[in-house]
């Protein structure tokens, strides 16, 4: 279980503090789909953030199947950062201009050295990840300015989960990419989850898409009054039938999979 | 009246390493005085590539044919200072990436007054204005103004970049995805703002991946795939029923219907078929698809479709 407690972020900026989260708890199981909305300037993507360990908390404890995180960013260990993935808001923001988009969906296996660049595998992989997000080959050899947003967005996700985590962050996925290429990257997530038990947190403005896509649907807003009051009541139940039997389906999958 | 921005065969390709990428191929389309053309379809079907070339934003390895004209000014080919000139006063593009569109390393203020100034409006008049849009999308002009870009969150630099490009009341707005990373609330006031700079007689182009907002500020629409335009109608009509079988297959890949993907993927761009592109992931194929490139045929309500299904009209 990835489990956020009480987590306490603020900036300083010029003219005071800016409160972004304020005490929230959070916890995503392996295997389950939930989705967080929010107001813009909420707090989502701080906590995302935090929760991916790109970024430490003023207070509050974050633990990955029981590990404590306690160094945060690139100090903190490559194989526990690599249990969490974030797929960054704006995709033009999150890579490095100076690679190509090949090269950047292939830079957390090179740099953490679990592959060479020229090794046979990281092309077999590479082309098998592009087809799952539905990236021609072509557009693995451009920068990322010769490729559109989407492209780029998709090329983020193949990024993230060519590390195979055990979690997922998609902060708005969905609002650089038109909704068939949508479905298809939720489907090739299902596909991942059914696989691995990947836990996928869906931070999103479509409400609809949470409610259909998710078993549950958090509110930022919620997470702080309630915070340590315990698991299930910080998230807000969805009572749709789809997304019920949805989340029986992934909770027997889980049960099956977790070590008694 | 005459139309005040109007696109005449536009075709745009950049070279690269691998060939020539065919990102647009022979759109036309004209916007009068007043009226709002939605622009919507498959991630990289050129989108983006048409607003930007509409104000020669191109890089330069790009070969693009055919005409842009505004009020009867062709801007292709256009001198660059009388371009910047033109640019400045009377249009104005809202960037599909918020952030890596203004200066990493300047506070927001300064930058915000500077492009209402080159806007032609007063010291002044910029901050009325500025504090008047940003106020009505819930920002404060002065706690924003003493920031920089990346300290605000992406739904944040979004409403700055809409409020900068609305500042100067321009004859032509070309908006790239005006609401991403911005709530329900937030997207109903952009709507808002976008309706009324319409009703002021400004031209406006609105690329959009949310089809619920296309479908409440309908105006008319043009769906792109692989590069053309394969639908251009009313957006009243296009959501009553698609004239295009791709607009019919996204429509039902939203999640309110039936929330599935559109099976395959859109060619690549360098190696275009000679024939309609969306026939490999088409229910309705028939042999006449593999064959030949369709025209734009008119099909039922004044819409037009580049599908042979309506040939036969
Ligand atoms: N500088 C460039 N060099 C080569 N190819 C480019 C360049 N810029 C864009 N392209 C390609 O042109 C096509 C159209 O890009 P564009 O950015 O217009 O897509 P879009 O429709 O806006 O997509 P999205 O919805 O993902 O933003 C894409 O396939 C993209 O990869
Ligand atoms: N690097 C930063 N420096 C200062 N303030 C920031 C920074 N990043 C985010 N903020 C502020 O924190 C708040 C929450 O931001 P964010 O988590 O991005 O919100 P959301 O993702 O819910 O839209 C906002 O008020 C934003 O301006
Ligand atoms: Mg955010
Ligand atoms: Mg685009």
């Amino acid at each position: 279980m990835l489990r956020a407690e009480r987590i306490s972020k603020s900036y300083r900026a010029s003219g005071g503090h800016v409160v972004a989260v304020d005490g929230a708890s959070l916890q995503l199981e392996r295997g389950q789909r939930l989705g967080l909305v929010g107001p813009s300037g909420s707090g989502k993507s701080t906590l995302a953030q935090v929760m991916a360990m790109l970024l430490a908390p003023d207070d509050g404890s974050l633990t990955v199947d029981g590990d404590r995180i306690d160094v945060w960013g690139v100090h903190c260990r490559c194989e526990l950062r690599h249990r969490v993935q974030l797929v960054f808001q704006s995709p033009r923001m999150a890579v490095d201009p100076r690679l190509r988009v090949g090269e950047a969906i292939l830079e957390p296996l090179v740099a953490s050295r679990l592959l060479a660049a020229r090794d046979a595998e990281c092309a077999v992989l590479l082309h098998d990840w592009a087809t799952r997000v539905g990236l021609t080959y072509d557009l693995l050899e451009r920068f990322p300015h010769e490729v559109s947003e989407g492209q780029l967005q998709r090329a983020c996700l193949a990024r993230a989960l060519i590390v195979a985590p055990r979690y997922l962050i998609c902060d708005e996925l969905s609002s650089m990419l038109d909704v068939s290429t949508q479905a298809a990257l939720l489907e090739a997530i299902a596909a991942i989850q059914a696989e691995q038990e990947l836990g996928v947190l869906l931070i999103t403005h479509d409400r609809v898409l949470a409610d259909t896509w998710c078993g549950e649907v958090a509110d930022i807003r919620e997470l702080a009054a309630r915070s340590g009051e315990g698991e299930a009541d910080a998230t807000q139940r969805h009572a749709s039938a789809r997304a019920a039997a949805l989340s029986a389906l992934v909770r027997g999958r889980q049960r099956r999979a977790m070590p008694p | 009246m005459s139309a005040l921005l109007e696109v005449d065969a536009l075709s745009v390709g950049f070279r690269t390493r691998r060939g020539i990428v065919r990102a647009l191929s022979e759109a036309s389309v004209a916007i009068e005085p007043g009226e709002l053309l939605l622009v919507v379809g498959e991630s990289g079907s050129g989108k983006t590539v048409l607003a930007h070339t509409l104000l020669s934003l191109l890089p330069r390895n790009v070969d693009v044919a055919g005409s842009v004209r505004l009020g009867g000014t062709e801007l292709l080919g256009l001198a660059p200072a009388a371009l910047r000139e033109l640019r400045a006063r009377r249009m104005a593009l809202i960037p599909q990436s918020p952030a890596s569109s203004l200066n990493p390393v300047r506070t927001l203020g300064g930058q915000l007054i500077e492009g209402a100034r080159a806007r032609g409006l007063s010291e002044e008049q910029a901050r009325r204005r500025l504090r008047a849009l940003l106020g009505e999308l819930g920002l404060d002009f002065d706690f924003i103004g003493g920031r920089y870009i990346h300290q605000l969150s992406g739904g944040m630099q979004q409403r700055i970049v809409n409020a900068m490009a609305l500042v100067g009341e321009p004859d032509v707005v070309i908006a790239d995805e005006p609401t991403s990373g911005l709530d329900s609330e937030l997207v109903e006031t952009t709507a808002a703002q976008l309706q009324e700079i319409s009703a002021r007689g400004a031209s406006l182009l609105v690329i959009t991946h949310d089809l619920r907002l296309a479908q409440r500020l309908a105006g008319w629409i043009a769906l792109l795939y692989a590069s053309r335009i394969v639908e251009l109608g009313p957006t009243a009509a296009f959501f009553e029923a698609p004239a295009h079988p791709y607009g019919r297959e996204l429509l039902r890949a939203l999640p309110e219907r039936e929330g599935k993907s559109i099976p395959g993927m859109a060619p690549e761009l360098t190696a275009l078929p000679g024939h309609c592109a969306f026939a490999d992931r088409c229910p309705d194929r028939f042999d006449r698809c593999t064959e030949a490139l369709p025209d734009l045929y008119p099909a039922p309500d004044g819409v037009l479709a580049r599908c042979f299904v309506h040939a036969a009209r």
